[in-house]
């Protein structure tokens, strides 16, 4: 036992980022990575081939269907009855995008009746990627559970042959967002992203930050990151609406019970200004935003950094950045946030020693240097850049290992 | 400089970060103020978990709490030089 644990310490510290960059500074130049290139053009660094439900109905289908077939996985959530409206639209747009997601290589859907069924299938066919939907009336769970775990079996074993292939950093499509945060998020773990996206920026990715509450405080310091003065128009009318249309209808005496939450002000943080503008430092100094998406919405113009309109919950934004096409998240991380998506994979960084001490099978990179001025933001950048691009080639996320699949769906309201 | 026990974000700012754990009451702590990359010292006037915030100055009752060189809430309990800023003593503009 004692030579496999030495052998493993052996494996770690070869993998230690600081011993790999002195050599060759290799980050400054433009990396690749090996990645899947979809049907549609974009590339996917994971290959998974995914058991969707509609509905809360189906869950139990497409998990009996993911047992059966191995290598395949189902992604159950409580929605997808009686919607309507905007709320249903959302709904479609985030199930659709989930499937579309170049990181899924294939997908079974299944839901209580063909017809939304039906909707959710020619939704994600438009990508060119296999895809087979199952409807469970008049046929039951036993039938549905073997129609659908022939077809699964087929596609796994079809999507286990794609190839991987060269890809540059252009074809990366990487969202940010902080959770559990605290004062070393705004001091290192954000600013360590802000850095990594300014130089991913310049090289041609896309990128993708939200938490539309979480910058009250900064938002017009935020408004001013847009790269038009309609753009930030766009924004602040963005954030604006989230104020009127739900903070100020079902606010109790203030929101200090929620933002910031329990875990922030045991970490150090007291408002919500001082959290925005903490928040604010994942998008660096100098890159500008160039679009305001809605919640789930793909990106159309090109490459750049884009805004979307999210809950600050970290489940429900990374679902909806992952529906709208982004393959691998930044998540800096205070008191220790432990979120993981079935998709999208999650790369968790903090600054803050006593998580790193407390609570380190969670975290990807220590950043806790910089507090300690042993470790420069420029460094801390190109390290997150280099975790990044190993988490492409495959390195597993402590949130992968650990089998973190939150997959939230945002509901906007009441259902019929 | 050894490893600080506090940050300061900016040469405005009206408190700082304790970084580092076990910071007890009368330590002299030694600050990084990164804008401009200054050193400070401070006696801190009681102990301050790692994470919380440290007045650098006297706070009056009404003032704005400066990080990041912005205002980030109102004082609504005196506080002195060293004192710890959080929920006690410091509230939202917002909400």
């Amino acid at each position: 036992m004692v030579i496999i644990a030495k052998s493993l310490k052996k494996i770690v510290a070869k993998k230690s980022f600081s011993k790999r960059l002195n050599k060759s500074q290799r980050v400054n130049k433009r990396p690749t990575f090996l990645g899947w290139r979809r049907e549609n053009g974009r590339v996917g660094i994971r290959n998974h081939v995914i058991i969707l439900p509609l509905d809360d109905l189906s869950n139990t289908a497409c998990e009996a269907v993911a047992n059966n077939i191995k290598g395949t996985k189902a992604i159950p959530h409580p929605y997808g009855r009686l919607q309507f409206g905007e709320d249903l639209e959302l709904h479609f747009r985030t199930l659709i995008g989930t499937g579309s997601n170049p990181n899924v290589a294939a997908v079974v859907v299944i839901g209580i009746e063909p017809q939304w069924t039906g909707l959710i299938v020619d939704g994600i066919a438009k990508t060119g990627k296999p895809v087979r939907g199952f409807a469970i009336e008049q046929n039951g769970d036993h039938q549905t559970i073997a129609d659908a775990s022939r077809v699964a079996k087929e596609l796994v074993q079809a999507s286990s042959e794609l190839e991987r292939e060269k890809c540059s950093i252009r074809d990366l499509w990487v969202s940010v967002k902080c959770g559990e945060s605290d004062t070393t998020s705004g001091l290192a773990s954000n600013p360590t992203v802000g850095n990594f996206i300014d130089k991913v920026d310049t090289w041609g990715a896309t990128t993708c930050f939200g938490e539309t509450s979480e910058i009250t405080g900064a938002e017009l310091n935020c408004a001013k990151r847009a790269k038009t003065k309609h753009i930030g128009a766009k924004f602040l009318k963005t954030w604006q609406s989230y104020n009127d249309d739900v903070i100020e209808q079902f606010k109790t005496n203030d929101l200090s019970d929620s933002q910031p939450t329990k875990g922030n002000i045991e970490g150090g943080l007291t408002t919500i200004e001082e959290k925005a503008f903490g928040n604010l430092e994942k998008i660096g100094k100098k890159a500008s935003f160039i679009d305001v998406l809605r919640p789930a919405e793909t990106p159309r113009r090109g490459a750049g950094l884009y805004f979307m309109d999210t809950s600050s919950a970290a489940a429900e934004c990374v679902t909806l950045q992952a529906a709208a096409g982004f393959v691998v998240h930044l998540f800096p991380t205070g008191q220790g946030n432990i979120i993981g998506n079935p998709i999208e994979p999650v790369i968790k960084l903090t600054a803050n020693p006593r998580t790193v001490r407390t609570m380190g099978e969670h975290v990807d990179l220590d950043v806790s240097g910089i507090l300690r001025r042993e470790l420069s933001l420029n460094e801390a950048g190109d390290a997150l850049i280099d975790m990044t691009i190993r988490t492409c080639n495959g390195r597993l996320t402590a949130a992968e290992a650990l089998g973190h699949n939150e997959f939230v769906l945002t509901k906007l309201y009441r259902s019929a | 400089m050894s490893v600080p026990h506090l940050l300061v974000h900016t040469l405005q700012d009206t408190v700082g970060v304790v970084v580092v754990e076990g910071v007890k009451k009368n330590q002299i702590l030694t600050g990084w103020v990164m804008e401009g990359n200054k050193t400070i010292k401070i006696k801190c006037l009681k102990a301050i978990p790692i994470g919380h915030k440290i007045a650098l100055t006297t706070i009056n009752n009404g003032d704005a709490v400066i990080k990041y060189g912005h205002d980030i809430g109102k004082c609504v309990s005196a506080i002195s030089k060293g004192g710890h800023v959080h929920t006690q003593n410091l509230k939202t503009k917002r909400w």
